[in-house]
């Protein structure tokens, strides 16, 4: 075994490493939070708190 | 203005439409120059020297320029309304405020297939890198570069998972890096501080333009590499901490880092490799500028160039991520697409579902298809939304003239950027015509189903009355 097929498998191994780090937090999230919260964001928020536009007369 | 302070660490993300998680605004006018800068910087290290095997090496001087001009005005005009327009989604929420339904959504596809195919081409690209490093260090076998393709994505998709601040933070650090390569390259191989290896004069000789005019027009299809990607800038609008200031700053600073380490990029590289192989980016020079480092015979800059091709790929993928991620998430949160995107990460303030069901996709596109269809389609897909912005930036000033609402940005010399944009797409459309009809063909038929899909079942779905939030006037003449 040269280092490149040891690169190889680590390649492997964090890949599966990362994709379980998401999956697992993404089902522990969607089944703590309801989904009221998890998808309340919407657009504007800023502009409409810090911003007010008059039309010039 | 209000007396709420939304940035503040008790309103931060939270707003009067209801929103309980949203994304964090955290960023400043150096991430969104990184997420410019980072998505496309890839491009002058590798891609754009297609355009010199389309018509010489003048030819593609031109196309760098002209595409330029293109480019700078899809910045000026992005400036403008996306510093109006701040929220997620960058063109397909300008187009869903200013056009209406339809072009949103087909801007909006065109956003997530332009950078998701993006991230496919610079997954392989790296895997690519990988091999060469492998060979180079007396590696026999072939390497198998599967595994590094994936590692690209995933590792990137996580980092992109757990916060924007974090993501494009590692973007800033990387381009950088990057960009100061290509300027080191330039001083150290001009001759500027002496020994200088350039030899145009010799280069181009005998074929300055071998095919004419018409190598000029075919040049522009690979002109856009220079720059392709810029206006993913604009995607970032929901996480700056201050639109109006840090989206033209960040983007236009970023055009012209672009507009100077293009040119760098070309005199470099033309003074340095023959034409012949310098137009071959299959069987000849696939990353020039490390070819060029390799014929300077500096162990460091070989090295130095090494790192800045491998880390332009990296930040080129990490800000399609980020990108094709917050439009499917706006399109989510508008009901284009299933709600079930629209969903904000409680702890890490991202949109989480979407960058994870967009992982699969890429890895697709990156595993199975070639390298040049999955460019082919980023290409066309970032055309089509060229296209719209001069009929968005038109329709915008006629709706809501100056004065009428507050912009961050306003662009000069107005309707003449928009104007030009137009004319420049109209040739790009007819140099990509030359060499890729059929996908160009097939492309608009694909978008012109979707079109219909949306118009007779999905639009039924649409928020229509909420997904208009922003507190302006009525447009003059409604």
């Amino acid at each position: 075994m040269e280092l490149w097929n040891y690169l190889e498998y680590a390649a492997w191994g964090l890949s599966a490493l990362f994709g379980l780090l998401m999956l697992v937090d993404w089902l522990k999230t969607d089944s703590t939070y309801s989904e009221d919260v998890l998808t309340s964001s919407r657009e504007g928020e800023l502009e409409a708190m810090a911003e007010e536009h008059k039309v010039k007369s | 203005m209000s007396d709420v302070d939304i940035t503040s660490k008790t309103m931060d993300g939270m707003g009067p439409h209801g929103t309980k998680v949203g994304l964090l605004r955290v960023l400043g006018p150096a991430h969104v120059w990184a997420l410019g800068v980072g998505i496309v910087l890839v491009g002058e290290y590798m891609g754009w020297n297609f355009a010199v095997g389309k018509g010489g090496a003048y030819a593609a001087l031109i196309a760098c320029w002209f595409a330029g001009i293109l480019y700078t005005c899809v910045a000026m005009i992005d400036s403008e309304v996306t510093s109006t327009v701040a929220s997620a989604g960058g063109q397909y929420t300008q187009a869903k405020h200013i056009i209406g339904p339809l072009m949103a959504f087909n801007v909006g596809l065109y956003l997530v297939f332009a950078y998701t195919m993006l991230e496919a081409a610079n997954a392989i690209t790296a895997g690519y890198l990988f091999s060469v490093v492998a060979t180079m260090s007396g590696h026999e076998a072939a390497l198998d570069q599967q595994p590094f393709i994936i590692l690209v994505i995933m590792f990137l998709a996580w980092l992109n998972y757990r916060g924007v601040l974090a993501t494009l933070t590692f973007n800033l650090v990387i381009t950088a890096i990057a960009f100061v390569a290509i300027l080191v390259l330039f001083v150290s191989t001009s001759g500027i501080l002496g020994g200088g290896i350039m030899q145009h004069a010799a280069l181009f000789e005998g074929h300055e333009m071998p095919y004419g005019w018409i190598g000029v027009l075919a040049s522009m299809h690979f002109g856009l590499w220079y720059y392709l990607g810029i206006e993913g800038t604009t995607q970032a609008a929901e996480e700056v901490r201050s639109p109006a200031r840090a989206l033209p700053f960040g983007t236009l600073a970023g055009i012209m880092t672009l507009l100077i380490a293009a040119t760098l990029t070309w005199y470099i590289c033309t003074g340095v490799l023959p034409y012949e192989f310098l137009g071959d980016g299959v069987n000849g020079s696939v990353a020039p500028l490390f070819d060029t480092a390799r014929l300077s015979g500096s162990m460091g800059l070989v090295w130095l160039l090494g790192f800045g091709t491998l880390f332009a790929t990296l930040a080129s993928a990490n800000g399609c991520i980020n990108d094709a991620s917050r439009a499917w998430f706006a399109m989510g949160r508008d009901k284009y697409l299933p709600g079930w995107f629209g969903a904000v990460h409680p702890k890490y303030r991202t949109p989480y579902r979407s960058i994870v069901f967009l992982v699969p996709i890429a890895l697709i596109f990156a595993l199975k298809a070639p390298l040049d269809q999955v460019i082919t389609f980023s290409i066309l897909s970032g055309l089509l939304g060229y296209t719209f912005m001069p009929l968005n930036i038109i329709m915008f000033r006629k709706k809501w003239p100056l004065n009428s609402i507050k912009r961050g940005y306003e662009h000069p010399f107005h309707p003449l950027p928009a104007v030009t944009l137009l004319a420049l797409c109209a040739i790009t459309f007819f140099a990509v015509f030359l060499g890729y009809g059929t996908q160009l063909v097939a492309m608009i038929g694909f978008y012109i189903v979707v079109s219909l899909w949306f118009h007779f079942w999905r639009y039924r779905f649409v928020n229509r009355g909420a997904q208009f939030t922003m507190p302006w006037p009525k447009p003059k003449g409604y």
